[in-house]
């Protein structure tokens, strides 16, 4: 006998309150979203239902519950109802062995790092199979789309993974968070922990990266043909992902539950470490509302020529450190150079060679001139009459 | 009860290898390897082989079918309900009764030992890997590069096309 009844049990109840705790996240996630988004362009966002719109994700809900489930004739119907329950599946399984506190978790793995890294990979497949199931042009052009963005940017993510667990020498989270004691490794690895939060919104497909469900043109991607309760299931899952996203942000860089100096119990642990993770969401929230969303080359060479090279780079400085046994800010100083460097290449990159910096600036006073003189000019016609 | 689940994953691991090769859509095909290969960590977890359970999951039920399907989706974009049958079909069955012969007396000569208690630790095996089996390894990783170097190779336009 593997497991007795009582541990079966046990397991299933523990089951059932990860998926309701987590759908109370994802309608708190909308929530946030949506006001926080208003917020950033000048909006109120969701005012109507309850207070400060507090209902309108229940609103959401039922609306997308009682929607018409279309499914296209032309579709593969066994795919097509199978790809969103992959994502999901690959989105739930990932929490079993997430922990929101030392004693907060269903099942600790010893290769728990390892386990949610094999276990996100599966969801890509259930993209690519939504895509190709919808017998639909966008559709198969979003799976396309997602295969090969997901896959890319898996391999930052991975090895970034590495360094850390190399870091804490171990792949159990609670390890993880346990050796971030006196001080969480963002502190000694700044670098990998953009690399990581860059890799893990493309991972997501949050906006800077939404490119496979791109609206404006490939309308919608993998999902174009889903509708009702099985797009609200790519929904959903799309939400874990991204708090999945955050959590693993804060356990493996920001310390998790810790808080600095005082040792937390209990509530106080999971509410702590809670804080911090939607303080990540917001960070979130806030780059959707900033940045206009890549063309689907910058995004690949971004993957290959940037975010791949400077996660093995992670992993070399992480090596290298903890084989001379130097002292931690020593990793602080070589993480902080490799992420100076690397802006400032982004920064040229961006800006162009130096002439043609130079000849814009000559350009934009030059514009600014003439502008100020038509002024002028207007103002000395408007005097005379 | 474990070897009724042992039977369980062996029954989905043969029916997914089955389906395979029987189906007669591509797409499909791959479904059902990334079924029989889910299936063969099930069975890894059976003898207590977490981290290569992982692994299976990770390499083959991820990264290999996600790009088999990514191949099937480029490649065969106007044909995809057809048959995938060929005229190789005698050589991969020599192929795999060949591979079936050496399987099968490996196994009997050596006892597979009970596993029970056999938590193989994962520093274990990191351990071996890069001490005892380090040169192997290394070598493991060396084939690839040259695989990958080939297609390249082979993907790059020759000098005659443009």
């Amino acid at each position: 006998m593997l497991i007795s009844w009582a541990d079966l049990g046990w397991i299933l109840l523990s089951l059932f309150i990860m998926f309701n705790a987590l759908s109370v996240v994802v309608l708190s996630l909308t929530w946030l979203e949506r006001k926080a988004l208003g917020r950033l362009q000048r909006r109120l966002g969701p005012t109507r239902s309850g207070p400060m719109g507090l209902l309108q994700p229940v609103a959401d809900g039922i609306k997308l519950i009682i929607k018409e489930d279309i499914i296209p004739s032309s579709s593969e119907k066994a795919i097509f109802w199978g790809a969103p329950l992959i994502v999901m599946l690959s989105a739930f399984m990932i929490w079993v062995t997430i922990p929101g506190a030392q004693d907060a978790v269903i099942k600790n793995l010893d290769l728990g790092l390892f386990y949610i890294i094999a276990f996100s990979v599966i969801g890509i497949l259930g993209l690519v199979l939504a895509g190709w199931g919808s017998a639909n042009k966008y559709g198969t052009l979003g799976g396309l789309r997602a295969a090969a963005q997901l896959v890319s940017y898996e391999i930052p993510i991975i090895m970034v993974a590495v360094s850390v667990a190399m870091l804490a020498q171990s792949l159990d989270m609670r390890e993880i968070v346990a050796q971030q004691s006196s001080y969480p490794f963002v502190l000694v690895q700044p670098l990998g922990l953009v690399v990581f939060f860059i890799a893990g919104l493309a991972e997501v497909g949050r906006t800077p990266f939404d490119i496979y469900f791109a609206e404006s043109e490939i309308v919608g991607g993998p999902f174009v043909e889903y509708s009702g309760a099985h797009w609200s299931l790519f929904f959903l899952a799309e939400y874990i992902n991204t708090f999945a996203i955050a959590a693993l942000t804060v356990l493996l860089f920001f310390g998790g539950w810790q808080f600095p100096g005082v040792e937390l119990a209990g509530y106080l642990a999971v509410i702590w470490f809670l804080f911090k993770v939607y303080l990540v969401i917001l960070v979130i929230v806030w780059i959707r509302g900033t940045f206009p969303r890549l063309r689907i080359d910058q995004l690949m060479a971004f993957a290959w020529k940037v975010a791949v090279p400077l996660s093995f780079l992670t992993v070399v400085m992480t090596a290298i450190y903890q084989f001379y046994g130097w002292p931690a800010w020593s990793l602080t100083l070589m993480s902080l150079a490799g992420l100076v460097w690397v802006g400032y290449a982004i920064y040229r990159r961006m800006a162009g060679p130096a002439s043609r910096v130079a000849q814009t600036k000559k350009r934009i006073q030059a514009r600014q001139e003439e502008l100020m003189a038509a002024r002028r000019n207007r103002a000395e016609r408007t005097r005379r009459g | 009860m474990a070897w009724v689940l042992f039977i369980a994953l062996a029954v989905v691991t043969l029916g997914g290898g089955l389906a395979v090769v029987a189906t007669r859509n591509v797409v499909h095909a791959a479904l059902a390897l990334l079924v029989s290969l889910v299936a063969v960590a099930g069975v890894y977890l059976l003898v207590y082989a977490e981290f290569l359970a992982l692994v299976q999951v990770l390499i083959y039920g991820g990264a290999i079918v996600i790009v088999l399907v990514f191949a099937i989706m480029l490649t065969r974009s106007a044909e995809y309900p057809r048959t995938s049958d060929n005229r190789q079909w005698p050589l991969a069955a020599v192929a795999a009764l060949g591979l079936l012969a050496v399987l099968v007396p490996a196994f009997l000569i050596n006892a597979v030992q009970d596993t029970e208690a056999k938590n193989a630790a994962f520093t274990g095996i990191a351990q071996s890997l890069f001490t005892t089996w380090a040169v192997p390894f290394e070598i493991a990783s060396l084939v690839l590069l040259v695989a990958l170097i080939g297609a390249i190779i082979i993907a790059r336009s020759g000098p005659g096309e443009n």
